[in-house]
């Protein structure tokens, strides 16, 4: 790539107004340095990837509504995450979590283990219990 | 505290962190060259991981080996340390400032303040540099961004004990002891050496392999997935190439900066031709990126427009392949 090609896209990038460093080469033929503002299809490759996710999101949630699972699951993709990187940070296995989704297993929990959800997500008990405070 | 540190933004983290160390440890590294001799470059299909529901493709090696062979070949010593406790964790880092030492950090992405919120992932492998506290706040020297950045000492302790796949156990890294003078040159055919046997290895899913069989499976997801899925699964692969480091095109623009400086250092003008060569081969990279992105920002997925894409991998395979077999009888 030619320095003078280095896309400057409008991209996220600008909200935060940071620049990416690239590798490209100059008139002479040497690599050199510039920056970038973002490239087109990277962005349209997050775009799909957030697009995706907030999909995953609003359906969690109106499976919670339909009372057809707990809001943890809701709760756990609004982080981004997936069953495996919440029960690594809730220290569970991943079935217990799985188990967790189902509404009955969900009313039984203890104070101690949705005080540890809870403290992951960073919201109190309540708001755990009712995703109307995710908003 | 603040250490005197200068900050030098790089294209990537890993190689930032280690040309930013040894910069100021006395020793002008450039970013590619810690890339060419720990031998960074790379391709990896991941059949058995999936991220963001979609399969992970590598461009690079595992993180913390671009470290790890760089020190190995040019003769410098690394310490590392993991924690199982954050305290401890914390009170070995302010040590190391108060003598003087900025230390390289293992870090998750997904709660670094500092990134838009769109590019915050459960992503692990992250890597910076803190140089010094003040009051509650770390100074941050994080490659990526332009300029330094700080983070309160609760946000620090989030990243470096970010769980899932891996999960940096707050480990903290730092070069301990330097030779008199670096041995690059050798160091250079070591790095080349290894990376030309990385991309021709004969494994279906590593290297120059490892490009041709994602092809492969490109052309059969659109039938065997659905539309949607496919479309997801090729974002998945620019994102990967594109976003997360600097993958398929980036990775190769500072690996033809790293040839074309070993050329000068080796007195090797082979060298040189084969990093426009490398040029040429990124550039086929982006065209790749910008027509699959083409094809699912359109939603339309027809085969043909799989096929297409595919045809453009498996010419880059090709590419990469006499490339490889040319850099090796080079040096």
């Amino acid at each position: 790539m030619k320095k003078s090609d280095v896309p400057q896209d409008k991209s996220s990038l600008e909200t935060g107004k940071h620049k990416e460093l690239c590798y490209a080469v100059d008139d002479k033929g040497e690599y050199t340095t510039a920056k970038s503002s973002g490239w087109q299809p990277k962005t349209i490759a997050l775009d799909n990837a957030i697009q995706e996710i907030n999909d995953r999101i609003a359906k969690a949630k109106a499976r919670v509504l339909n009372k057809e699972t707990s809001p943890i699951e809701y709760y756990m993709e609004l982080h981004k995450m997936d069953i495996g990187i919440l029960a690594s940070y809730v220290g569970l296995f991943k079935w217990q979590v799985k188990r967790h989704f189902k509404l009955k297993r969900f009313n039984k929990l203890s104070e101690k283990t949705l005080e540890k959800y809870a403290h992951v997500f960073e919201i109190s008990i309540d708001q755990l219990k009712d995703i109307d405070y995710g908003n | 505290m603040e250490i005197n540190f200068t900050h030098h933004q790089t294209a990537h983290c890993e190689n930032g962190v280690v040309s930013n160390l040894m910069k100021y440890n006395g020793f002008d590294v450039s970013e590619p060259m810690v890339f060419g001799i720990g031998s960074g470059l790379m391709f990896c299909y991941i059949p058995f991981l999936k991220v963001n529901y979609a399969p992970a493709i590598s461009y690079r090696t595992m993180p913390g080996q671009i470290f790890k062979r760089f020190a190995k070949r040019t003769g410098i010593k690394i310490k590392k340390e993991k924690f199982k406790n954050p305290q401890q964790a914390e009170a070995r880092l302010i040590e190391n400032l108060e003598k003087n030492n900025p230390v390289g950090l293992q870090v998750g992405v997904y709660n670094l303040v500092y990134f838009p919120d769109e590019y915050r992932f459960h992503f692990n492998a992250h890597n910076l540099i803190v140089y010094g506290k003040q009051n509650d706040n770390y100074l941050i020297s994080d490659p990526v961004m332009e300029t330094v950045t700080s983070l309160t000492s609760k946000e620090l302790e989030k990243v470096r004990f970010a769980k899932g796949a891996f999960a940096p156990k707050g480990h903290m890294y730092y070069p301990i002891d330097f030779p008199e003078k670096l041995n690059i040159e050798s160091a250079i055919i070591k790095g080349i050496k290894n990376t030309c046997r990385d991309m021709l290895a004969p494994v279906p899913v590593i290297g120059v392999n490892g490009i041709k069989y994602t092809a492969k499976l490109i052309r059969k997801w659109p039938k065997k997935k659905g539309v949607k899925v496919a479309n997801h699964y090729l974002g998945q692969i620019v994102r990967m190439q594109e976003e997360i480091g600097t993958g398929g095109g980036g990775f190769r623009y500072i690996y033809a900066a790293f040839l074309q400086e070993s050329s000068k250092i080796l007195n090797n003008s082979k060298l040189a031709e084969l990093s426009k060569e490398m040029t040429v081969i990124g550039d086929l990279w982006r065209d790749f990126a910008l027509d699959a992105s083409r094809i699912y920002k359109s939603r339309s997925a027809k085969d043909d427009a799989y096929n297409h894409v595919a045809s453009q991998l498996e010419a880059i395979a090709d590419k990469e392949e006499i490339f490889f077999k040319e850099l090796k009888k080079a040096i």
